[in-house]
């Protein structure tokens, strides 16, 4: 298992090196950088090419990359442009830690994440919460109670849901509870930001202004995941290990939640660890509709200005997490069936 | 399949075709039959011809310039015996709107899905037929595309590529040059999972008996792939292929939605919905319509999609 383990991580390696090289790439046309950095100032050409020499712009791509990938500490820069590089670099390269600085407000890019992804975790951890806890419901429910009413016609809603685009759902839920609730006199939910600015930063506002996006991100997985589980679980109802432990004699609730429900709900592990791309791509929508100060907006923002360190920075902190999820759900998968071995 | 001759009739193979009351059905038939009885299925389809009959009948009844006039005197208009729909914050015509985005909106799905099929079975019949190195090489490209996020991906490669692309003129028609980098960047960035799913039928179907056959009656490589191993992997594309075009219609929506897809004065159901959810309060009208639009596409393309899926399931023994 060790082994395994050692083998995936090393290769990563090269995996994530390819994705940062393509990226980078992909960054160079982003934008004008110095526009960015000294917005409408900087009109005299001298200025942008000091500008562009302090950047690093004037180098080949590759060397830039080089440099943003190792750093340029241990080499020179021509700052004055005459030809003689004599200043030493400052940057200490992704490698190392650096993922340098924004553009738009000159902050480490470290830094500037670090300030949002807690929120984007609050978001997405209590919606990975909410979509575990009512697809396992809904889907344990409607397998129990197969071709019920119930059933029926959670079936239609989850395809419904399950179809319908995460920026309508938010659209609708938003004019249905914020809008409409507001002119009915009845207590309505907020749309925009994460606290009244009034109120302040408490847990009870927080909590209050996570509704209705928590609703938006879970609702699709929700929707999917009880569809799955609800299969999932009839076919495990229909085992002979669930006749067998019906036969002893054992107590319902034991036979679904013990026997049948341990052996259906397995694969939902690998499942939501390899959704994580499409739980982040619905944060990114989410976070823009209702105004969430997370990553997503971050992004957003960042990629509207052309601000490429903190761009790359996003996207390669995304890329190691999803590949260590997967190497997470991999590993949990082995340790909770012991059928399988991985060598 | 087993062929619907009444056993009264003695043994079926001493019976030539003509002899037996119903004739075998063909692949197609049989898929038809099957495709008949899933009621969703049917509803998906029946939804998805009213819904291409809106978008390319409604270019009868409304022109194009219609749909893009510019009015500020009746903007954010609430729907009326007028506007049906309302009109937009420029004034423009919602009704007339949803009609020509709609035409743009099913295209990039159908072109996207075209540019997916190309690159994820290209990719997944190489690695799977092949193997080796080569198989191991593009897998890891798969997934290196997989790893970002694909609305991430999508969004850097529409910043990229999006002011590179002019205009385009086809039939009389202008298009702003950002559908096709719309496209191209959805089939792009969508086929990694294609390429896995074909990949695993051409691993499994190459082990067969009748691939050992025509290799030692000496078919060519080619040939083999084309006529041999493709068409019998053809159920799991089609159905993965159908799915692709809601998936890429929904993916034009959110890029347009956040500001980076198709650009005016080119309609698109997505880009109708940018910006309107500042207007939330005021004028529903703005989002509800190209919203809901995109809501049923999506549903009945699903729909469709399922009852494909399960028609086209060589284990199913429903006729």
């Amino acid at each position: 298992m060790t082994r395994y383990i050692l083998r995936r991580l090393l290769q990563a390696i090269p995996l994530l090196f390819v994705i940062s090289l393509v990226l980078f790439f992909l960054m160079q046309n982003m934008g004008d950088p110095i526009a960015t950095m000294g917005g409408r100032n900087v009109t005299r050409s001298a200025d942008r090419e000091r500008l562009k020499r302090q950047l690093g712009l004037d180098k080949p791509i590759i060397v830039q990359y080089l440099y943003w990938l190792a750093g340029n500490d241990w080499a020179k820069a021509d700052l004055d442009g005459d030809g003689i590089a004599e200043t030493p670099g400052t940057r200490r390269g992704v490698l190392r830690g650096d993922f340098g600085l924004s553009l738009v407000n000159k902050k480490p890019v470290t830094q500037v994440i670090w300030e949002r992804l807690p929120n984007t975790l609050l978001l997405m951890l209590t919606a990975e919460a909410m979509i575990l806890i009512f697809a396992l419901l809904i889907g344990i429910y409607s397998a129990l109670k197969q071709y019920s009413t119930f059933d029926n016609i959670i079936t239609t809603i989850t395809f419904l849901f399950y179809s319908m685009p995460v920026f309508f759902f938010a659209l609708v839920t938003m004019y249905i509870f914020a809008v409409n609730f507001k002119k009915w006199g009845l207590p309505y939910l907020p749309t925009v930001g994460m606290f009244e600015p009034t109120a302040g930063k408490t847990p009870l506002q927080v909590a209050w202004h996570m509704v209705l996006p928590t609703a938006t991100l879970s609702f699709g997985f929700i929707a999917g995941y009880s569809r799955y589980i609800r299969s999932a679980m009839l076919e495990a109802m229909g085992q002979d290990y669930v006749r067998t432990a019906k036969a002893k004699g054992l107590p319902k609730p034991e036979i679904v939640y013990i026997h049948a429900l341990k052996n259906a709900a397995l694969p939902i592990v690998t499942i939501i660890a390899l959704d994580l791309p499409f739980l982040l791509g619905g944060a990114i929508v989410t976070e823009r509709i209702f105004g969430w100060p997370g990553m997503g907006r971050l992004f957003l923002d960042h990629v509207s200005r052309g601000d490429t360190p903190v761009v790359m920075g996003i996207l390669m902190m995304i890329a190691v997490a999803v590949v260590i999820f997967q190497l997470i759900a991999d590993i949990l998968y082995a340790w909770l069936d012991p059928r399988i071995r991985y060598t | 399949m087993e062929s619907i001759a009444p056993p009264s009739k003695g043994s079926i193979a001493n019976l030539s075709p003509d002899v037996l009351e119903t004739p075998p059905l063909s692949l197609g038939q049989l898929t038809w039959r099957r495709f008949r009885r899933h009621k969703m299925a049917n509803f998906g389809a029946i939804m998805l011809i009213l819904l291409v009959l809106y978008a390319f009948g409604g270019a009868f009844v409304f022109s194009e310039a219609y749909a893009n006039k510019t009015e500020t005197g009746a903007r954010l208009q609430a729907p009326s015996r007028e506007h049906p729909f309302g009109t937009d914050t420029v004034g423009r015509d919602i009704l007339a709107r949803t009609i020509y985005g709609g035409q743009i909106s099913i295209l990039i799905g159908l072109t996207a899905m075209l540019v997916e099929l190309v690159i994820g079975v290209t990719v997944g019949a190489i690695s799977g037929f092949f193997g080796g190195l080569i198989d191991s090489l593009l897998m890891r490209i798969t997934e290196a595309v997989i790893v970002i996020p694909q609305i991430f991906l999508l969004l850097v490669m529409a910043k990229y590529f999006a002011a590179s692309i002019p205009n385009i003129t086809i039939l009389g028609r202008t298009f702003s040059g950002s559908v096709v980098v719309i496209i191209l960047v959805i089939g792009v960035t969508t086929w990694p999972y294609l390429a896995r799913i074909v990949r695993s039928q051409f691993l499994s179907i190459k082990e067969n008996d009748f691939i050992l056959a025509a290799r030692a009656t000496g078919t060519s490589t080619t040939e083999i792939i084309f006529r041999h191993i493709l068409p019998n992997s053809i159920a799991p594309i089609i159905v993965s292929g159908t799915l692709s075009v809601a998936s890429a219609i929904t993916l034009e929506a959110y890029i347009s939605f956040l500001g980076l897809g198709v650009r005016p004065p080119t309609a698109t159901w997505g880009n109708m919905l940018e910006g309107a959810y500042n207007y939330i309060e005021t004028a529903w009208w703005l989002w509800f319509f190209p919203g809901a639009l995109i809501a049923l596409i999506v549903l009945s393309i699903n729909f469709v999609g399922d009852g494909l899926r399960d028609a086209l399931d060589p284990h199913s023994r429903a006729i």
